[in-house]
């Protein structure tokens, strides 16, 4: 983990940033239409106590509607392993599924679920789901099936055989779908949030972009970036802890 | 007593809409401690009637005999290895070679105990907490053996072991694995298309046509044990190894 932040990346961000500020002081647009950026970094120390508030609430909108969705597609990604005809039924059904845009019904579950974090919770897993559960069933899928053969000889239950090598054999995999929808969850807990609830980044963002308050607006998306990238390194350090072979593998080349 | 007995094995698969047939009535024997290898030319179906003796395809006709028996689990009676190590990727090569008996449900602890004490034999000590991929070719491959031979089976069946090693690397295995056959005293079962392997360790040899494989040859291999690298140019050997050629190149 060891790995520096390459310089060039945070340069073209420091001149791009650098633009934006001269440009707004020179055109002297107004800050409720567009504030420089300098604005927008005061704004967001005045603002991070309050700041921090609200995210404890997305994060854990998003933490934990991750977490359900990575267990509901484990279970689903095992039971498919079982029983083939669950998959044959359900796996299209899943990918059709798709094309049903979650935000427009994201409305039923502040009807169904009421304000609180459980409708939020609802999106995220929603949108987290897919690219897990389709992630894990491809890499079980994929195992190399001279390994399950070699299981099978030596007398190994189904189970074993899932748990011996599909499981482990779909890990990588499994991780790669994973960093996605860490990327989606903060997002999912966000739009959740514009649609209705009492706290969180989205509310915050909501009101301040009533009030023409677009310096809040953009620090709120600072903060939003700020935890989905925590997010995804907490996911690749994970991923580290839970496949250290598999980083051997890839440094030997 | 004989620990693989074949009877007029047969075996088609469908390619294309037609029927192929793989094999054509195959009957042999390996017995007890019995060092015995499988000769054919690339293709010829030695692995698909490997896949019978293990279980996992059925044969059309005829019987397959484990221990004396046609009603026992394959996997009960042989381990095998296959020319691929398939050691798994995930697991340290400690962990590895202990899984025929971790799938049995032993006690993991006293089977790590065990395979502790062997690593030097098969030249992994050091090694036992490294993962494969850190492994090279012939370790992978001794790592694969000693999981095999750790199962604790009655026959080992080796399905072209060394086919994916080096010359000099593929020598050394096969000096390495009388060795270790010597030691461990199960039956083995040797399937390879190099002639001078087949001859340098086997007791007995049998040659497969090409498809549809049929036995064209069964060969005692009467050359003195232990076997030393002398035997390779003395005049028994190169007409055994004649022999062979022949009934591969002639059937």
């Amino acid at each position: 983990m060891n790995r520096k932040i390459p310089a060039a990346p945070m340069i073209f961000l420091l001149v791009f940033l650098l633009v934006w500020e001269i440009a707004v002081r020179a055109t002297g647009v107004p800050a409720w239409l567009l504030p420089a950026p300098g604005q927008v970094a005061g704004t967001l120390a005045d603002m991070l106590p309050l700041l921090l508030e609200h995210s404890r609430s997305t994060a854990l909108a998003a933490a934990v509607g991750l977490a359900a969705a990575i267990l509901v597609a484990l279970f689903l990604a095992a039971l498919m392993d079982f029983a083939p005809w669950i998959r044959q039924g359900v796996y299209p059904l899943l990918v059709v599924s798709q094309t049903i845009p979650i935000i427009s019904v994201a409305p039923l579950f502040i009807i169904w679920f009421g304000y609180g974090i459980l409708p939020k919770v609802v999106v995220v897993a929603l949108v987290c789901f897919f690219p897990v559960a389709v992630s894990m069933i491809e890499g079980m899928q994929a195992a190399d099936p001279d390994m399950v053969n070699l299981l099978r000889v030596m007398g190994s239950s189904r189970w074993q055989v899932i748990r011996l090598v599909r499981f482990p054999a779909a890990l990588p995999s499994f991780f790669a779908g994973f960093k996605i929808a860490g990327t989606y969850a903060v997002m999912g807990a966000v739009i959740g949030e514009w649609l209705g609830a009492t706290s969180g980044l989205g509310v915050f963002m909501t009101r301040a972009a009533y009030a023409y308050q677009l310096d809040r607006v953009f620090a709120a998306i600072i903060i939003i970036s700020l935890i989905s990238l925590l997010l995804f390194a907490a996911i690749e350090i994970l991923a580290r802890l839970v496949m250290p072979w598999y980083y051997k593998e890839r440094s030997k080349g | 007593m004989a620990e693989i007995i074949l009877e007029e094995v047969t075996k088609t698969f469908p390619v294309d809409g037609q029927s192929v047939s793989v094999l054509a009535g195959i009957s042999l024997s390996v017995a007890a401690g019995e060092f015995v290898s499988l000769i054919g030319p690339s293709g010829c179906g030695k692995s698909t009637l490997f896949n019978i003796i293990c279980g996992l395809v059925k044969p059309d006709s005829g019987r397959v005999l484990l221990g004396g028996r046609d009603d026992v689990r394959a996997g009960e009676m042989v381990s095998y290895m296959p020319q691929k190590d398939l050691l798994l990727p995930w697991r340290t090569v400690l962990d590895n070679v202990i899984l025929a008996r971790e799938v049995a449900g032993e006690d993991k602890e006293t089977v790590k105990r065990e395979a502790r004490q062997l690593m030097p034999l098969f030249g992994l000590a050091g090694f036992e907490n490294c993962y494969p991929a850190e492994l090279s070719g012939g370790m992978r491959q001794r790592a694969a053996l000693m999981r095999a031979i750790l199962a604790r089976r009655r026959v080992l069946l080796l399905d072209e072991p060394f086919g994916a090693l080096d010359a000099i690397t593929r020598t050394r295995m096969q000096r390495w694995l009388l060795e270790i056959w010597d030691r461990f005293k199960q039956a083995v079962f040797f399937i390879t298309h190099d002639v001078e392997e087949a001859v340098f360790l086997s007791d007995r040899i049998y040659v497969l046509t090409s498809r549809p494989a049929r036995l064209c040859l069964h060969l005692d291999v009467d050359l003195p044990r232990p076997r030393r690298d002398a035997l390779l140019t003395e005049p028994r050997f190169l007409f055994l190894k004649k022999q062979i050629l022949d009934a591969l190149l002639g059937g």
